[in-house]
């Protein structure tokens, strides 16, 4: 079969035997398994004599609650247990960074669709049956749903509506361009939408502990949270991870866990849990929405002078990790370009909204609508050809930031722009074209002799990693031994607490280890909290770089110790060992041993004979700082950068866009599985294209009006434009094998792109994201 | 036990429901071939709880639970269903094939292979769904085009991959199977 993609990848067999390593593109571990429906998924998880868990959620925005009865839905059979917040055994909340948000609402609250109790019994529908049975008293209050109002509206939580004000003031605040564009901006709430509903299943251990099977992004932080709220010790709160079905960062924070462990707890029995689509939109956070005023000033040229902005996230009733989405908001409000001087102000605020959290490309999102179609307003304030402006303020190498930060990475940002505007356009859209070519498609609506075209341009800037002084690290546990069978071939066993989401770090594990110990057999142990630390999150593009490192360390380690071992074996200094394609090497005599191999090389295996060598390492990224109250400082480990072109085919009559073609240049230092990441980029895309066109969890007055894929859009194999990519390669100094992240770049500025093509073919300002038919058709409608 | 337990609970896990709900004396379903029993179920289940939570077939994946995303499809007579929407009494006498079937059958594997090797696959959640949608296309419309594969399979959603690999996959099968290259 042949190797190569349509992507123009192919598969590098690189010096000696040992295929796949680095830089090529393996087939995933998990694919035959996924492929043939055998890979368990943690809503795939059955045991003898288990219970069903459900939660009883807040119908009301906001409330007191007065009185909660449970005894109606203990009468009914079968059901074995009905817990509320008196039944917390230890702390009564959680939460990412702050515990703010309480495991059951107590006397207050604060969301539509806040758990108030959960119900254990024999059947799901009798569980679901309890859960309606249970009797809360509610007294409904006015609810906060402005996050402008939330900065002076009276605290609707004790620990006050302000989460973060993050301020930047950088260069001369009072600097003036000779052209001035303005604008406000509006994103919509995007959920994550991963298909694989969370779910889990909570069996109670003999120690009095809990052993907890999840879907989540980062089991360690879920175990800390749990075990607090249980009055556990941490190691007696035990987390596997379990099958995930997609995660987006709609998985880093607690959802089902501390109930469903509950549960387990107080009846003695495993209990499985799934939540419903429906439960599933008001059971984890989504990405915040935004309300954005821009300002840029700018010389006659086209240099950019100055950006003021003022950015508010609505971070819902809690948390989160709301503190760090508005950091990256603020930080990253003017985008990939060279800015003197700036005066920002982000906002994170408490209302009574569903809370937000995390989401791919997090809060660099919001900020891109923002900055992006300001740059077009400036490009057309100018006259200037908007790539070019892009071009002429890009980010170079040694440029700062608005935090003052001194870029010493990679900062490909004119290559990027220039790889996406190199694609050729694809040819327009004829009157002989199939209806599904069409906006509209399938509903063979729109006139082909309507039909506009739209081409826009958008670039943006995201940092890999956490941030802000945050003590980042992942951990790795290697052990390599010789194997059973004949040829004793050695076998290395990776164990990472590392999130397989998706992603492929399953795949990537097994080529770091083969391009480092040159060992074919490269076994995944399953991730868990008993076996090895914590890996940190499965998020900010961040894994290939964390726990892609702490392998490699790891990989180093056993290196050493069969260098050792062969220097031993030979009596000579370690200093005339080398180790080379899965063996070691005696460097100093191999001229005069001449034929005789015997005496220059041993084998790994061979290594191996008289003991397995294991090790367990963590790898720490480089320092970073919180920012300063004027904004500054050294706060990001690494940037990544892209670029989009977007062209959309539209019918203004009816405000319906078919977005056709996507064209990317995307900065990824290295691409060390060259498959996997134009899958992260084609997937990104989608997303992004999605919160550009339809994507929009429906909020009026605090309440939820589209918690179902019926009523909640996503993009499907129809709407889903062609994807063009280009990596642009530019070793990361610092990164394990030069590699930034990928995840994040492609959700980021592929909606603004579609958003400037759709501005483009209908000369409409549209500054609210996602877009309406009706937004489009009522202001072009003849 | 614990204590909020009630006194009277039935050994029957399946007679407990209690709620107004109609259990079912016992049902025989045809699922891959195999006749399958189904005993003391409540009637209301649908095939999709039924196949996953009785008769331990996980395959088809629950995302939507109303006939949105397709990770639930499997042929009922031939014909690709959302498995969601489907009873499973109303199953009772059609000819029910999951992924597992496929597989087993050997019908569905240079799909699988094509996937696998295609990039196709990241979370795994909606692929087994997509293998039964690609298996009813190809099977139809062996020469399908772009447009055509797309509208064929626009029932199943995928929230990792943005389908570009999917349709990667879709062409290799269509081109070892125009060349005769099945394995």
């Amino acid at each position: 079969m042949p190797a190569s993609s349509a992507t123009g990848v192919s598969q590098r067999v690189t010096g000696g035997e040992v295929r796949d390593r680095v830089g090529d593109s393996p087939s995933r571990p998990d694919g035959v398994q996924k492929v043939r429906g055998e890979f368990a998924f943690s809503s795939d998880l059955w045991m003898d004599a288990m219970l069903w868990g459900k939660t009883l959620r807040s119908p009301h925005v906001a409330a007191r609650i007065r009185a909660i009865d449970p005894s109606p839905a203990l009468a009914i059979p079968g059901v074995r247990a009905v817990l509320t917040a008196s039944d917390v055994p230890g702390r009564p909340t959680f939460g990412l960074e702050d515990p703010d948000q309480p495991v059951f609402a107590d006397d207050v609250v604060r969301y539509h669709g806040e758990p108030v109790a959960a119900v254990a019994a024999d059947h799901p529908e009798t569980a679901r049956a309890a859960a309606l049975a249970i009797a809360v008293d509610y007294e409904p209050i006015a609810p906060l749903v402005d996050p402008e109002e939330a900065l002076t509206a009276p605290p609707i939580h004790p620990e006050g509506n302000l989460f973060r004000h993050v301020a930047i003031r950088h260069g001369d605040p009072h600097a003036h361009g000779d052209v001035v564009v303005e604008g406000t901006y509006e994103v919509g709430m995007q959920d994550q939408a991963f298909l694989g509903l969370e779910s889990g299943l909570a069996v109670p251990a003999e120690d009095g502990g809990v052993d907890l099977y999840v879907a989540t992004q980062w089991l360690h932080v879920d175990r800390d949270q749990i075990a607090a709220s249980l009055g556990l010790p941490a190691d007696r709160v035990r987390l596997y991870l379990s099958g995930v079905g997609g995660a987006f960062g709609g998985r880093e924070d607690v959802s089902l866990q501390i109930h469903l462990c509950m549960l387990a707890l107080r009846t003695g029995r495993p209990v499985k849990m799934v939540y419903s689509r429906d439960e599933s939109f008001f059971g984890h956070v989504h990405r915040h929405p935004a309300r954005m005023w821009y300002r840029h000033h700018a010389t006659r040229d086209g240099d950019l002078v100055k950006v003021e902005a003022r950015i508010v996230l609505d971070g819902g009733a809690y948390l989160s990790s709301s503190r760090a989405v508005i950091s990256n908001a603020a930080c990253f409000a003017p985008g990939p370009y060279r800015v003197p001087n700036a005066v920002i102000d982000g906002y994170a605020v408490r209302t009574n909204n569903p809370p937000c959290g995390a989401m791919r490309g997090f809060g660099a999102v919001q900020a891109c609508f923002g900055h992006e179609a300001q740059m077009d307003k400036l490009a057309v304030a100018l006259s200037m050809d908007p790539v070019d402006l892009r071009l002429r303020n890009a980010l170079e190498r040694f440029d700062r930031l608005v935090t003052g930060q001194v870029l010493t990475g990679a900062v490909p940002v004119r290559e990027v722009i220039r790889a996406a505007a190199a694609h050729p356009l694809p040819a327009p859209l004829g009157p002989d074209d199939p209806m599904l070519a069409r906006p509209g498609g399938a509903g063979a609506t729109a006139d082909a002799a309507h039909v506009r075209r739209g081409v826009g341009f958008a670039v943006s800037v995201k940092n890999v990693a956490y941030s802000e002084g945050f003590d980042d690290y992942a951990t790795a546990r290697l052990r390599i031994e010789a194997g059973l069978d004949l040829d004793a071939a050695p076998v290395a066993t990776v164990t990472v607490a590392t999130a397989e989401v998706g992603q492929g770090f399953v795949t990537l594990a097994q080529q770091i280890v083969r391009e480092e110990l040159g060992v074919t057999r490269v076994v995944l142990a399953p991730a868990n909290t008993v076996d090895v630390g914590s890996a940190g999150s499965s998020s900010a593009s961040r894994q290939t770089w964390m726990s892609g490192g702490a392998l490699q360390r790891a990989c180093a380690v056993v290196r050493r110790e069969l260098i050792t071992r062969a220097a031993e074996m030979w009596e000579c200094p370690v200093a005339c060992c080398r180790f080379e394609n899965g063996m070691v090497v005696r460097v100093d005599t191999v001229t005069d041993v001449g034929d005789d191999a015997e005496g220059v090389h041993v084998s790994v295996g061979e290594l191996l004979a008289h003991g397995h060598v294991e090790t367990e390492e963590e790898y720490h990224h480089a320092p970073t700082k919180a920012l300063d109250a004027m904004g500054q400082g050294d706060a990001h480990l690494s940037f990544m950068f892209a670029a989009h072109r977007a062209v959309v085919d539209l019918d203004p009559d009816l405000g319906l866009v078919r977005v056709v073609q996507i064209a990317t240049g995307q900065d990824v230092g290295r691409a060390l599985h060259p498959v996997q990441v134009i899958g992260q980029i084609e997937g990104g895309v989608a997303q992004g294209v999605g919160l550009a066109v339809m994507e929009e969890i429906v909020v009026s007055e605090g309440r939820v009006r589209n918690p179902s894929f019926t009523d909640y859009l996503l993009p499907t194999v129809l709407d889903m434009p062609e994807v063009v990519a280009t990596l642009v390669e530019e070793p990361e100094p610092g990164a394990p094998y030069g590699a930034k992240g990928v995840g994040e770049p492609p959700a980021i500025s592929s909606g603004p792109a579609v958003m400037a093509a759709i501005r483009n073919a209908t000369g409409l300002s549209l500054t609210r994201v996602p877009v309406h038919p009706e937004d489009i058709a009522r202001s072009t409608g003849s | 036990m614990p204590a909020d337990v009630p006194a009277d609970v039935p050994e029957r896990a399946d007679a407990a429901l209690g709620v107004g709900v109609v259990v079912s004396d016992r049902y025989e379903l045809d699922v891959n071939g195999t006749m399958r029993e189904v005993d003391g179920a409540w009637l209301g289940e649908t095939l999709l709880f039924v196949l996953r939570e009785r008769l331990g077939l996980s395959g088809a994946k629950n995302a939507c639970e109303q006939g949105e995303c397709g990770s639930c499809s499997v042929l009922l007579d031939g014909v690709v269903v959302c498995a969601c929407l489907v009873l499973a009494v109303d199953a009772v006498g059609s000819r029910i094939e999951t992924v597992e079937g496929l597989t087993a059958s050997g019908e569905v594997a240079d799909i699988q292979r094509a996937f696998v090797e295609s990039g196709a696959v990241q979370c795994g959640f909606c692929t087994p769904g997509f293998v039964v949608a690609v298996h009813d296309v190809l099977r139809r419309r062996p020469a399908a085009g772009d447009l055509e594969v797309r509208e064929a399979l626009s029932g199943n959603l995928c929230r990792c991959t943005g389908y570009g690999r999917i349709l990667e996959a879709v062409r290799r099968v269509q081109q070892w199977r125009a060349s005769g290259a099945r394995e």
